[in-house]
């Protein structure tokens, strides 16, 4: 028996509820920015005009101004948004309560058990479509589909304010000539390895031969294969509440066994810098640093440690972490892997409360340093610069924290 | 068009349901719900806003009342 499965994902979300709330900002170019300091900060939300005139999210406001010089800032109201996120589940859990939010502007429904309630699964997307205009003022993409990946490609297929049906008999037609990388779970690292055998769409992945891609990337390899034609059993798992994101970490299992502190220093830095990247695309800082250890033999120690200023800073992140560590790891074994976590998220903002005794230019000039590599990476890639310190060990600073990307609950186990 | 903030005399029963009585316009203008008609979440389009959209009928006319995060609002001409 086939399941129906809808993704809904609110067009340009925190753009599209400020548009709402002020009228004066409709069918204008804006940009929800969040700031980490006062001159700079980057965009997490941009509205269609911005978008067509090439503001993308993560750019710094400085950027966006450049492509788009009438574009119209706008500091984010994370309450509001969770808000009309919550409104918006609300409306879905009338039609099933197997409700997976992905974020808080996405969310998988399967309805497979009210279709017969209303007649089919279309008819619940145009509902819903419907109810999130008129409740809330926003549009939506919907795609719908058999399945989580393919709903996924339905959705977004046409934005905004679109419904997609992807099925077995427009299954080809539509989604075979999307690029690689439109498929989920395929990211920068998956797609150059595809893209460099001569797999540039979704359609030559479908047919590309099994032996192939599990030579190529494993059993990741055959699991992409069938997500590209179609196939994918991953349950739409009830999440309890919208998942307020409470903290952001990042752990890797290193290339090699960590042995000393110069080592371990220079993870440390590594993984700071993923988690305060994406600390700064939450508009977010964290209040507590916490460090977990595994080694060889898997022992793991998880140790804390509150801050007195709350920071999104990579080099003030490594500098608390190696604290830690030195004060609770005793080397009875060598490290297998090691994690970052910033947790006690509070909203950034640039009067955070200055502590006398600290020295606030110094976590300044690191805030504005990691900036401006955000800035740089986001358009040159990830390699295209790095700190100094991780020169000295290329195996280990080969880790890409970003290729772990965050994924929704189901398929891998998280 | 303005969204206007105004005060509310509101009743609540022993079921804790919230209903407004008297919209205070301003100091000389104060109007009584005759009824309720119609109680739903809806976006308010022309000045913005999203929350429960009371319709309200004060001397034979209807109108909106919206309530939003605990304030409530009218579509004033202004």
């Amino acid at each position: 028996m086939g399941r129906h499965i809808l993704h809904v994902d609110c067009n340009c979300f925190y753009a599209s509820v400020e548009q709402q709330r002020n009228p004066s900002l409709r069918n204008k170019p804006i940009a929800v920015c969040g700031s980490q300091e006062d001159r700079h900060g980057i965009v997490l939300t941009a509205s269609y005009p911005a978008k067509w005139k090439g503001v993308k999210t993560g750019m710094a406001i400085w950027q966006a101004k450049q492509c788009c010089p009438e574009l119209v800032v706008v500091p984010p109201d994370m309450k509001e948004y969770i808000r009309i996120s919550k409104y918006a589940r609300e409306i879905y859990e009338t039609y099933t309560d197997q409700v997976e939010s992905f974020g808080l502007d996405e969310a998988w429904l399967d309805v497979t058990g009210s279709v017969s309630l209303y007649g089919s699964a279309m008819n619940i997307a145009k509902d819903i479509s419907r109810r999130v205009k008129d409740e809330l003022g926003i549009t939506v993409s919907i795609g719908v589909a058999d399945n989580k990946i393919t709903a996924k490609l339905g959705s977004d297929y046409k934005k905004p304010d679109a419904i997609t049906r992807i099925e077995k008999d427009n299954y080809k037609e539509i989604v075979y000539p999307l690029p690689v990388e439109d498929l989920m779970y395929v990211g920068r690292a998956t797609s150059k390895k595809l893209r460099s055998v001569g797999i540039q769409t979704i359609g030559d992945l479908a047919e590309a031969s099994e032996e192939s891609l599990k030579f190529r990337l494993g059993k990741m390899g055959l699991i992409l294969s069938s997500f590209a034609r179609g196939i994918d059993n991953t349950p739409v798992q009830k999440t309890n509440h919208i998942r307020n994101i409470k903290s952001v970490g990042n752990s890797s299992t290193t290339p090699r066994n960590l042995v000393d502190v110069q080592d371990v220093h220079l993870m440390f830095i590594l993984l700071a810098e993923s988690v305060c990247s994406r600390l700064r695309e939450l508009a977010s800082k964290c209040t507590v640093v916490e460090i977990s250890v595994r080694d060889t033999e898997l022992h793991t120690i998880i140790r804390q440690q509150k801050i007195a200023v709350p920071t999104c800073s990579s080099l003030e992140m490594a500098r608390v972490a190696l604290e830690l560590f030195q004060a609770n790891y005793h080397w009875t074994y060598p490290i297998r892997s090691i994690g970052i976590r910033g947790s006690g998220l509070v909203e950034a903002s640039p009067f955070d409360q200055l502590s006398l005794f600290q020295d606030e230019t110094r976590r300044q000039r690191w805030e504005l340093l990691d900036s401006a590599m955000d800035k740089v990476r986001n358009r040159y890639g990830y390699e295209s610069i790095q700190r100094a310190a991780l020169y000295t060990d290329p195996l280990l600073s080969g880790v890409n924290p970003k290729e772990h990307v965050v994924h929704p609950i189901g398929f891998f186990g998280m | 068009m303005t969204k206007k903030f105004v005060p509310v005399i509101v009743r609540f029963d022993e079921e804790g349901q919230c209903r407004p009585l008297v919209i205070e316009f301003d100091e000389l203008h104060s109007y009584e719900i005759d009824a309720i008609l119609e109680v739903k979440r809806r976006a308010c389009n022309e000045v913005g806003g999203v929350g429960m959209r009371y319709t309200c009928r004060i001397n034979g006319k209807e109108t909106y009342l919206w309530e939003e995060k605990g304030k409530w609002f009218v579509v004033a001409k202004e």
